[in-house]
């Protein structure tokens, strides 16, 4: 390398040669000092505790402040994952090396657990990082639903928060029947120790309800598209939300409450793996392909041999039933439903994370769902002022990106996991 | 039989705010096939608008200043406030829709959801969380015509709802500007080459969509007198159920259909407990598209749709 080379370029090259278990280590080197030596040093900065999501809060609560926290985000999160993750860099190149010979399960699950001992160790900071984490993750589930019908389909539904409706009352209805709430089905309850096995099998309910109800969108987009459909579905919002209200079985508009504790951090993580690892699998699958030809033009997808009704069908069951297990998830995370959730509020929601990550995308999913909800908390200081924040900044990505933010883009865990060469050929 | 007429006239009332409503949703849909989301809310700026109007006009001629009816004031307060509001929509389309006019049709549907949300918040800002009230420009009075009582401000909801829609009707057959519209919906590529100003022809669609809307707003304001910053979400969302089903860019098909929810909700509130009454109306609208896929009257389903 020369070395009239600016230090910008050096720096860039450097990082650049980092892979991605570079970057995990350098996480869990900044979550491990947070953790130690976070308290103190957020006193040594002058804040009164550590911040809860990267002192943006403590920045619009007190503008004073602005430099303290800056200068905390900068010594706890930035310098470390900067630091370790070029240390590292040499040694992580040879391991992720290593890993990728093996059977691609082998270097997933190496990754996976590495962010989440990093995501765990952040949320035991505070509950409320907790509560942020475990939010952020079902609306990446929802979001990522979504993204196969609106994104990878291209129809326009608006009956997601009903399908989640479905999935979190089935949901909470097996639990809180079985457990909590002997005159729900009229039998004994069962053993508190069998519930962490059984909450599978009531989230699996959930989003198998969930699709059925999907039936009835599913069955008219046989006929029609667009705008009718997308009334098709925005009546099927209404009047799942209506026949919940008129359930006095589900103590009707005044909502369920007393779900069990049982959706703690690695429960919610763990689904949201196996929904981005099945969604991703279907989308790049012959059937998910078929979605796409559908999209693009249904008649000639239908003259290449493509089966449309098949795949509309698996598609919007398939999405729906996501939708489900991220609604019996969300219900058993705040432990009280009521119909009023799910309404246009929810729906402008969920829309609002997948056109601003992207469409068809996996990676815009995840990115439109961290970022909308995230940016959600961490502006809640500003009460109101949040409301026309947010909704600018998606107007501006639609203007100047109209697609989303990353869209298109397929997510291939092969090549995001594979070594960094740098740039003199070294690994 | 009297209640049945009675909620035949309550029906003819609430049906006029939802056909006055879907009517923006209809024109503007006919020009660029996409719904206006954010109508719902202009609707209820309207409202507001109509609000600040007439207080102005009564703070006027209590003053003395004018020395004018309250009926006149109320023909004021309607017409100013829709003039106002038509460049509210203006705005909108300006700053929401033209900057997206080649983008797909879901992102110009996201950004008017996030421009309700602005218009709502922005409210919300302006004015605080209180409720407001319209001012009551006229007395009620109550006419009893065998067991069915009409009051005259139920009679002049529908009337003047039929009476803008009429002028609608006849703005867009007779003018040249509404035959610049219609020629717009039936070719959008080949008309603005024939020299007809394109960015004029959809700004005044989107305005007089949006003084519909505002008209809308005072006729609720004077039947249900408390506003609040989100009454437009509800009745934005079903107005649009109204435009598709009468399907899409017809106006005569978004007058029905709006008649028609309005219809259904009441009776359905009327025959089986009121909780049910959106259960049973979206069944049945339900029903209608999956028999009529495309609306009383839209063109059907083909799969050459510009998206």
């Amino acid at each position: 390398m020369p070395d009239t080379m600016p230090k910008t370029g050096k720096l860039r090259a450097a990082f650049s040669r980092v892979p991605l278990l570079g970057w995990l280590l350098g996480i869990l080197a900044a979550v491990v000092i947070e953790k130690y030596l976070g308290t103190d040093l957020a006193l040594g900065v002058g804040l009164p505790k550590i911040p809860a999501l990267f002192g943006i809060d403590i920045m619009l609560k007190k503008p004073l402040l602005v430099p303290n926290a800056f200068l905390y985000t900068l010594l706890i999160y930035a310098l470390p994952v900067g630091v370790v993750g070029v240390a590292t860099a040499p040694l992580a190149n040879r391991a992720a090396a290593a890993l990728i010979r093996l059977p691609i399960t082998v270097p997933v699950i190496v990754h996976l657990a590495l962010f989440y001992v990093s995501m765990h160790l952040w949320a035991e900071v505070s509950d409320y990082r907790a509560l942020v984490l475990r939010l952020t993750l079902i609306a990446v589930m929802l979001t990522l639903s979504l993204n196969v019908i609106n994104g990878y389909m291209g129809e326009f539904s608006c009956s997601h928060p009903g399908f989640m409706a479905l999935g979190a009352y089935c949901a909470s209805v097996v639990t809180v029947g079985l457990f909590v709430d002997k005159g729900m089905f009229g039998i004994d309850l069962l053993p508190e120790g069998m519930g962490p096995f059984l909450f599978p099998v009531a989230l699996l309910a959930g989003g198998v309800l969930a699709a059925v109800g999907a039936l009835v969108v599913a069955v008219p987009s046989f006929r029609t598209r667009g705008d009718y459909l997308a009334i098709i579905s925005l009546a099927f919002l209404f009047i799942v939300k209506s026949v919940i209200e008129n359930l006095e079985f589900v103590r009707g508009p005044r909502g369920m409450s007393g779900q069990p504790d049982w959706a703690g951090l690695p429960t919610v993580f763990l689904w949201t793996v196996l929904c981005v690892w099945t969604i991703n699998n279907y989308v790049r699958s012959t059937l998910g392909k078929a979605m796409n030809a559908i999209r693009d033009n249904e008649l000639a997808a239908d003259a290449m041999t493509v089966d449309t009704r098949r795949t509309k069908m698996v598609g919007f069951l398939f999405a729906a039933f996501w939708a489900g297990v991220a609604g019996g998830l969300f219900a058993h995370v705040l432990r009280y439903v009521n119909p009023g959730t799910f309404g246009i509020q929810q729906l402008a929601e969920v829309l609002a994370m997948v056109y601003f990550g992207g469409l068809n995308s996996v990676y815009g999913s995840i990115v439109g769902a961290v970022s909308i909800s995230m940016l959600g908390e961490a502006l809640r200081p500003l009460e109101i002022f949040k409301w026309i924040i947010i909704p600018l900044l998606l107007i501006l990505v639609m203007i100047y990106r109209p697609t989303g933010l990353v869209a298109f883009k397929d997510l291939d865990a092969e090549s995001l996991l594979r070594p960094k060469q740098g740039p003199d050929g070294g690994a | 039989m009297a209640i049945f007429l009675q909620n035949l006239v309550n029906s003819l009332q609430w049906g006029s705010f939802y056909a006055l409503i879907a009517l923006g949703y209809s024109m503007v849909y006919s020009i660029l096939m996409l719904f206006n989301f954010a109508h719902g809310d202009i609707f209820m700026v309207g409202a507001y608008i109509g609000v600040g109007v007439s207080f102005g006009l009564l703070a006027l001629t209590s003053s003395g200043i004018l020395a004018i009816p309250n009926w006149l004031i109320l023909v004021m307060t309607i017409l100013i406030s829709m003039f106002l509001t038509s460049f509210v929509g203006m705005i909108v389309e300006r700053v929401g829709y033209r900057p997206l006019r080649n983008a797909p049709r879901a992102s110009a549907a996201i950004t008017g959801l996030m421009i309700g949300i602005i218009l709502e918040t922005g409210n919300l800002i302006l004015l605080g969380a209180r409720r407001i009230s319209f001012p009551s420009l006229i007395e009620t009075a109550t006419y009893d015509i065998g067991g069915v009582f009409l009051t005259n401000k139920k009679i002049m909801i529908v009337a003047v709802s039929l009476l803008l829609t009429l002028a609608l009707h006849q703005f867009i057959r007779r003018t040249k500007w509404g035959m610049a519209m219609r020629a717009m919906s039936f070719d959008f590529v080949a008309v603005p080459l024939m020299g007809v100003p394109v960015n004029k022809v959809i700004a005044l669609t989107f305005g007089i969509g949006s003084a519909l809307a505002a008209a809308a707003g005072i006729l609720f304001g004077i039947a249900y007198p408390v506003l609040d910053p989100y009454m437009g979400v509800l009745f934005g969302w079903k107005a649009f159920v109204a435009a598709i089903l009468g399907g899409r860019g017809s106006i005569l098909g978004a007058t029905l259909a709006g008649f028609l929810l309005g219809f259904t909700e009441i009776f359905v509130a009327m025959i089986f407990p009121s909780t049910l009454r959106d259960l049973i109306a979206y069944s049945i609208i339900l029903l209608i598209l999956t028999f009529r896929p495309h609306g009383f009257f839209g063109e059907p389903y083909s799969a050459q749709l510009r998206l």
